[in-house]
């Protein structure tokens, strides 16, 4: 996030786009609906009715998959109405005329045709967006896990810097981060591209630093993605894997492939704090401590690094993964992992990662930090962007963008569209199926269908059915709720027993490689 | 078109009617008139006209206030008398159609009266019979004369005149001239039109509401829904001329559902409205846009309070809050917000037109013009009047009302409804006006007044409308929702024969807490039927505590049935009637009440033959033996 | 800082802050007044009458709803208030559930403070009726309890689920004394569009909403939330070295002391009976337990074979900076390859 959660309330207008976030990130919808209380204006942007939408001032239920049509549209009506911010452009941003030029495409009648939104809708909720200040634009999965995911981000980056919503208090662009420290994993560097704080892996300079700081020969290509990862597994290039923490029997993308890459790599070690589906694949299982049972950091999705403190004794043998990492990387003769505490690894983090520079757990004593914090006496950054942007000219880049289809569109042999989404009542599943009340209130999977699609494909509520893609299929029951548009369906992935990720499609995001689970085509039938 | 136009065309229209070339016939079809088969009536005549070939012309109207006179005819033959026909059936309006309209005898023992400079002979004045003599119907003007879903009929007899002239003056100066009225709150609380309006019409903001109370909940109160149904655009211009003072754009009216004809004629009144100018954008094609909605709610009687109401209009639950802040400066979405019963809008035009002194001039110093009551319970003639603030209650309950019913004896006469009290007979010269019933001990409220007799138990009324009240609480503040239901315990428990020695003092004392603590209006005066009965009728209560009696022979736990020896003939058939065998005689032998096993259930009393009156009902517990 | 307001209360000089309003500066200034519905967190609703005092020596009203103003002087005792306030504590000590012992609650419940102060007398209390039948418990929701019986219609749990957690999905219900305090139609709360938040049992004055299972701990740590990217403050409650609790920081930044139904109640994995204990080795496909020697001679054994690209390593999004930065770091430094990633696009 470019901002705070705190300020979210008093943003005059919040726009929500591809962000269930009562359910997501509950505490930020709490946010969202305490400003809608104070007098805020809403848009929602959502091709499902969720929960936000009942009080929203604009809903704009799209087509899945047309978010850069949606959004271009918008900025097309801000522009057209003379509503953007002249100077912010002129002084902090570039690229601005070719990214008007790619606006011509966007005629309100073609983006109504494209998004099945209303261009009258459009044309309010732009005009909602441009006219409050500061406007705050929220946003999550829905709109990075597209092939047009890195497309959809430039948009609502368009979309702020046009409006000059950037930079300041409650304004700003603000991606909510899934996990509690996925935030910190990308900042630590578990990316097959940077170093921990971002920094290349490819730059000369950068790998000396590295190479120096850790005692060690370090290569310059760079590694494979997540999906890469189990195509080379599932090609035979990969032969050990080192899974910590993760499931992706339930969470990859198209996890059929996932799967039967885990069962043809040579070796896998599988570190958790539950026989997870997929460590059934590994030949060895470490026993890792929960966030309960040791010390550290997790930074949220404010950047907000925080003290994460043991409460209890490590269950039975478990172990926290840092002294796991440490007793592997020493027995195998390494230098550098002879860490006796949480702390001390911090140490060395803040002294290789500009961005936590000024990061130590005595600071972190009265409260939680917000990166970058490059020095010990610096306060912490609460909103990002205020005076440059992190690029080579320091400016903002406008993006010229254009529609593209996605990866599935339906036919005939699969008429609907499938998305995931999650519950309010389970995260992936490893930890929450094993709540009790938990899988009372949400006990389980459900096909999500609107009404009308109902009837046409023959489906019951509570009755069953088989969803099938081009990659696999799987049975679950039907809700049916309108809040579902016709022509979508969508289903969670919390549950082992209906892994919903095996259906989806995994084509990527050309960039940021991303796989494309909000789109993935299906047919169902009632068994 | 100018205002002077339209009113020019109503004009035309409503002469056209009065004098037309033929037979008038109009029948009181409020629903009371209804209620009272004012549509059997109607049809009637109509079948008759029609089987007949008579040309005539019929016409609905709302209510006139007799009630016991329902329902109420009105013939104008062309050139003849108005004559004003009481309690008509489908019989009498055939009668009618053959002695009056065909030939010409106007059937003298029909009718009510005459109305207008009409003389017939055998036939009182309207105006002149008792229950209208002292009425001072001003509020009620058009009720019962002009057909309320005909606007012309309106605008010709004065209507929309006021708004017309409100608008050509300033608003600060319309606030002054309902000051000067001395105006007040027609809901209840007496509270100061002017004063109301002044505050909102100085509150800061764009954005304000005008509302209209139309939530009548007392039990036995119907001086709104009559007014409504019979002259709906009154309160429609009365709002419009209050959103044009203060400032507002919008306005609703919140009236319950349990009034589908007050709903119906007010949004058909609201239409005809728009459709002249009157309401909507640039009204009389000036800059002044207003509009109105009725909003229904759903029979909750705390609504009738101001912010509970405004609650319930913002899609809550009927809930009130604390004041201040009061509506006018934070009311509806937090707005202010003007908040005034459907009688003191629908005064309004009529001071804007005749002007404040005209009002101020009529009723006492400090209560300006006239009150309206529903007038019902043991009294001879029940119905709804206008009568000029200061009057005394006897005139109302003796000259307009009659009297006590079947004879009967005066006991009380309750006013306010379940905010109010009970006064006795001592009380009778009290006038009419808000302070002088509140130094009495009730209230002036909405405007309902019931009258009691001898057989009416104070104990048990006082438990009548704690109940009721105790049943609308909402529950949010604790005085009122567990006060009221431990008042009603210890009332239900006296009327039961259970009554303890402290209990009354019990009642006084949590009565007094619970109406300074209370949160609400509802609250705050829902013991005041217990305090005045307690506070005039303490004998009735130690008569129920001390002696196990019901001076009312109400109250089944505390009254006997007895035989008297020197009447009862031992005919038995009390004997064979008693449901519970606790009569025991052979014939021809006396008979004996056992009172343990007598129920009290009165049916021996209603068996004896009229010739004997053996059985009598006494007041106190017989014990077992005593006869 | 806000413009400082200065009064006087029960004699005393106090100074408050513009905005506040009577409750609330006395209460600031250790001054009690009885009160069951006032929650600073939320918009006085003045439902219990239970604050009254005494303005200028004039007009009693009642304090939570009367914002404090410059010279004002309060007095919060008086034989009046007194009485009106015994009144008010009988009626609702003889509509409640008075077995304290076996309530939650007991000592920490705010009807038991108002008791205190007021003082009870058996006697008059006597002379009232008290509630027979027992109203039905709602025991839908898997997490907490509501018992009608020990509620004082405080309303806090209804301006909770809408001022707080925004999901208004229970109101009062049904009129008089037969007010509860329910999900829409009267219907039980499972059935209500509640997200279990727990918002509410938090902040109910009395025993009326309770946790289920609930233990009181021992003690307790201050950290983070495990679940989504909020970074929710949390108090976890201990006893016996197991987690029994969770509540939130009201010092997070992030998370001002709220949190959602996850991560007030979604500790009990933490203790789960399956949590792994011991390291496993698979033999013959089946895991059988080994000590981490064993273990991590193995894993040390293969991965010294498959150094380069040939090993990839996937870190976990919901371990610590400290995990992640050491597994990268091993998986760079020692296994020399950059094939590290995580499920940051998952």
């Amino acid at each position: 996030m470019t901002n705070s959660i705190a300020e979210i309330g008093d943003a005059s207008v919040i726009m929500a786009v591809g962000t269930n976030t009562t359910s997501g990130h509950p505490i930020i919808g709490q946010q969202v609906r305490a400003a809608k209380r104070k007098g805020s204006k809403l848009i929602v942007v959502n091709p499902k009715e969720i929960d936000l939408a009942r009080t929203a001032d604009h809903f704009l239920r799209l087509k899945p998959g047309t978010d850069v049509t949606l959004l271009m549209g918008m900025a097309r009506v801000i522009l057209d109405e003379g509503l953007y911010d002249k100077s912010f452009i002129e002084q902090r941003c570039e690229g601005f005329d070719a990214f008007v030029g790619s606006l011509a495409a966007f005629d309100l009648d073609s983006v109504e045709k494209v998004t099945g939104v209303p261009k009258d809708a459009i044309a309010a909720a732009a005009r909602c967006y441009a006219s409050g200040q500061p406007a705050s634009i929220l946003y999550c999965m829905g709109v990075t896990q597209h092939v047009q995911g890195t497309d959809n981000v430039l948009a609502v980056s368009n979309l702020a810097m046009l409006t000059g919503n950037i930079g300041k208090p409650s304004s700003g662009v603000n991606p909510l981060r899934g996990q509690n420290n996925v935030q910190g994993a990308c900042d630590m560097g578990c990316l097959p591209n940077v170093y921990p704080g971002y920094q290349p892996v490819a730059l000369e300079e950068v790998r000396a630093k590295f190479e120096s700081a850790w005692g060690a020969k370090l290569t310059d290509s760079p590694g494979l993605t997540h999906t890469e990862i189990f195509d080379s597994m599932f090609s035979g290039s990969i032969k050990a894997l080192y899974l910590v923490g993760e499931n992706p029997y339930i969470s990859e993308a198209n996890s059929s492939h996932a799967t039967e890459a885990m069962e043809k790599v040579e070796f896998m070690v599988v570190q958790d704090i539950f026989l997870t589906e997929s460590a059934r694949y590994a030949d060895v299982v470490l026993p890792a401590a929960s966030f309960a049972e040791k010390d550290g950091t997790f930074t949220n999705t404010e950047r907000r690094v925080q003290r994460v403190r043991r409460a209890i004794e490590p269950v039975g043998d478990s172990r926290a993964d840092w002294q796991i990492v440490c007793e592997i990387a020493r027995r195998m003769n390494a230098k550098g992992f002879d860490f006796s505490s949480p702390e001390e690894i911090m140490r060395e983090i803040a002294s290789v990662t500009p961005s936590y520079g000024g990061i130590t757990f005595k600071r972190l004593e009265y409260g939680g930090l917000q990166w970058p914090c490059p020095t010990e006496d610096h306060p912490g950054t609460p909103i990002l962007h205020t005076e440059r942007f992190p690029t080579d000219t320091g400016k903002g880049k406008f993006k010229p963008l254009a529609y593209r289809k996605s990866a599935e569109e339906p036919d005939e042999q699969y008429p609907l569209i499938l998305t995931t989404d999650r519950s309010l009542y389970h995260f992936h599943g490893t930890m929450t199926r094993r709540v009790y009340g938990l899988n009372i209130l949400e006990k389980e999977e459900m096909l999500r269908i609107n009404p009308e699609d109902a009837v046409q494909f023959g489906l019951k509520d509570k009755g069953k059915v088989r969803v099938t893609s081009r990659h696999g299929t799987v049975e679950t029951k039907v809700l049916i709720t309108d809040k579902c548009p016709r022509g979508m369906v969508s289903m969670t992935f919390h549950f082992a027993e209906t892994p919903t990720n095996i259906m989806t499609c995994s084509e990527l995001d050309p960039v940021a490689k991303t796989p494309t689970t909000k789109v993935c085509t299906v047919r169902v039938e009632s068994v | 078109m100018k205002f002077s136009d339209i009113k020019k065309s109503a004009e035309d229209e409503w002469h056209a009617l009065q004098q037309g070339n033929v037979p008038l016939i109009v029948i009181g079809a409020a629903t009371c008139g209804r209620s009272a088969g004012a549509l059997g009536v109607k049809k009637t005549f109509e079948e008759e006209f029609q089987n007949r070939g008579i040309q005539a012309e019929i016409v609905e109207v709302g209510c006139l206030g007799p009630c016991y006179a329902e329902p109420l005819v009105n013939i104008i033959k062309p050139g003849g008398p108005n004559i004003l026909y009481k309690n008509v059936t489908g019989k009498i309006a055939v009668e009618l159609v053959e002695n009056y309209i065909v030939n010409d005898n106007p059937l003298p023992e029909y009718a009510l009266g005459t109305l207008g400079d009409s003389k017939v002979d055998g036939i009182p004045v309207l105006m002149e019979t008792p229950f209208f003599k002292s009425q001072a119907r001003e509020l009620f003007r058009n009720s019962g004369f002009i057909d309320p879903t005909n606007i012309n009929h309106y605008i010709a007899n004065g209507g929309y005149s006021g708004l017309a002239k409100a608008l050509e003056m300033e608003p600060a100066k319309v606030v002054e001239e309902i000051k000067a009225s001395g105006l007040r709150g027609r809901g209840g609380g007496g509270f100061p039109t002017g004063m109301k309006w002044e505050f909102c019409f100085n509150a800061p903001g764009d954005e304000k509401y005008v509302i209209c109370n139309a939530d009548e909940g007392d039990p036995g109160a119907f001086m709104d829904r009559s007014l409504l149904e019979s002259d709906p655009h009154a309160l429609i211009e009365g709002m419009t001329i209050a959103g044009y003072t203060i400032g507002a754009g919008k306005g609703y009216i919140y009236c319950r559902a349990e009034y589908p004809l007050a709903v119906k004629r007010l949004r058909n009144a609201i239409a005809q409205s728009k459709e002249k100018g009157f309401l909507g954008e640039n009204i009389l094609g000036g800059k002044f846009n207003f509009d109105l909605e009725v909003f229904l709610g759903a029979g909750a009687f705390v609504c009738g309070e101001e912010t509970a109401l405004i609650a319930s209009i913002e899609g809550g639950r009927g809930m009130p809050r604390h004041r201040p802040p009061f509506p006018a400066q934070s009311g509806l979405r937090g707005k202010p917000t003007l908040l005034n019963n459907v009688k003191t809008y629908s005064y309004v035009p009529k001071i804007i037109n005749r002007g404040a002194d005209w009002f101020a001039g009529i009723g006492t110093e400090k209560s300006k013009g006239t009150a309206v009551f529903a007038l019902t319970g043991k009294v001879t003639n029940c119905g709804l009047i206008e009568v000029p603030m200061g009057i005394s209650l006897r005139e109302i309950i003796y000259d307009i009302g009659g009297g006590v019913s079947d004879g009967g004896e005066f006991k009380a006469v309750q006013t306010g409804g379940p905010s109010g009290g009970c006064l006795p007979a001592s009380h009778l010269d009290t006038p009419i006006d808000y302070d002088s019933l509140r130094a009495a001990g009730s209230i002036m409220g909405s405007g309902g007044m019931v009258v009691m007799d001898q057989g009416t138990c104070m104990v048990d009324v006082a438990r009548y409308f704690l109940d009721f009240t105790q049943k609308e609480t909402c529950g949010e503040c604790v005085p009122c929702r567990l006060g009221t239901k431990q008042m009603l315990n210890i009332l239900e428990e006296i009327t039961e024969g259970k009554g303890k020695p402290e209990d009354v003092d019990q009642l006084v004392e949590m009565g007094e807490a619970i109406k300074k603590a209370s949160l609400c209006g509802l609250g705050q005066t829902a013991p005041n039927p217990v305090l005045t009965t307690i506070r005039y009728f303490r004998e009735e209560y130690d008569a129920h505590i001390q002696n196990r009696s019901c001076p009312a022979l109400l109250c089944k736990e505390l009254i006997s049935f007895r035989i008297i020896p020197e009447k009862c003939t031992g005919c038995m058939i009390c004997a064979r009637a008693c449901p519970t065998d606790a009569i025991t005689g052979e014939k021809k032998q006396v008979h004996v009440i056992d009172q343990s096993k007598c129920i009290r259930c009165g049916v021996c009393l209603e068996k004896c033959p009229k010739n004997f009156l053996a059985v009598e009902c006494i007041a106190g517990q017989l014990s077992e033996g005593e006869q | 800082m806000k413009e400082k307001i200065n009064l006087t209360i029960n004699g005393r000089s106090v100074t408050a802050e513009k905005g506040m309003n009577v409750l609330e500066a006395s209460l600031r200034n250790n001054i009690y007044i009885p009160h069951l519905c006032f929650h600073a967190e939320l918009q006085p609703a003045g439902a219990c009458r239970l604050c009254m005092v005494e303005l200028d020596g004039q007009r009693t009203t009642i304090a939570c709803k009367t914002p404090v103003e410059e010279g004002m002087v309060v007095r919060t005792e008086s034989p009046e208030i007194s009485e009106t306030r015994k009144v008010a504590l009988e009626l609702l000590v003889a509509d409640h559930d008075t077995d304290c012992l076996n309530c939650v609650q007991n000592t920490k419940c705010a009807l038991q403070r108002v008791a205190d102060h007021v003082g009870m007398n058996l006697k008059r209390l006597q002379r009232l009726k008290f509630r027979e039948e027992k109203l039905p418990v709602d025991d839908s929701n898997p997490f907490f309890t509501f018992n009608p019986n020990r509620c004082v219609l405080c309303g806090i749990c209804v301006r909770t689920c809408s001022e707080v957690q925004g999901a208004e999905a229970i109101d009062f219900t049904n009129r008089g004394s037969e007010a509860i305090v329910a999900g829409f139609g009267a219907k039980p709360r499972i059935e209500s569009n509640c997200e279990s938040c727990g918002e509410c049992v938090v902040r109910c004055p009395v025993g009326a909403l309770t946790e289920k299972d609930y233990e009181r701990p021992t003690h307790q740590v201050r950290t983070v939330c495990s679940f989504c990217g909020c970074g929710c403050g949390l108090f976890l409650g201990v006893r016996d070295n197991r987690i029994v609790s969770a509540k939130g920081d009201i010092n997070s930044r992030a998370s001002q002391g709220r949190l959602c139904v996850k991560g007030r109640f979604g500790f009990r994995f933490v203790n789960h009976p399956e949590r792994l204990t011991s390291p496993l080795i698979k033999k013959d496909g089946e895991f059988v337990e080994a000590s981490w020697d064993e273990a991590l001679d193995l894993i040390v054994e293969k991965f010294s074979r498959f150094k380069g690209d040939q090993f990839a390593a996937i870190s976990s999004a919901k371990c610590t900076n400290e995990d992640n930065y050491l597994t990268q770091k091993f998986t760079r430094a020692v296994m020399g390859t950059n094939n590290i990633d995580h499920c940051a696009r998952l």
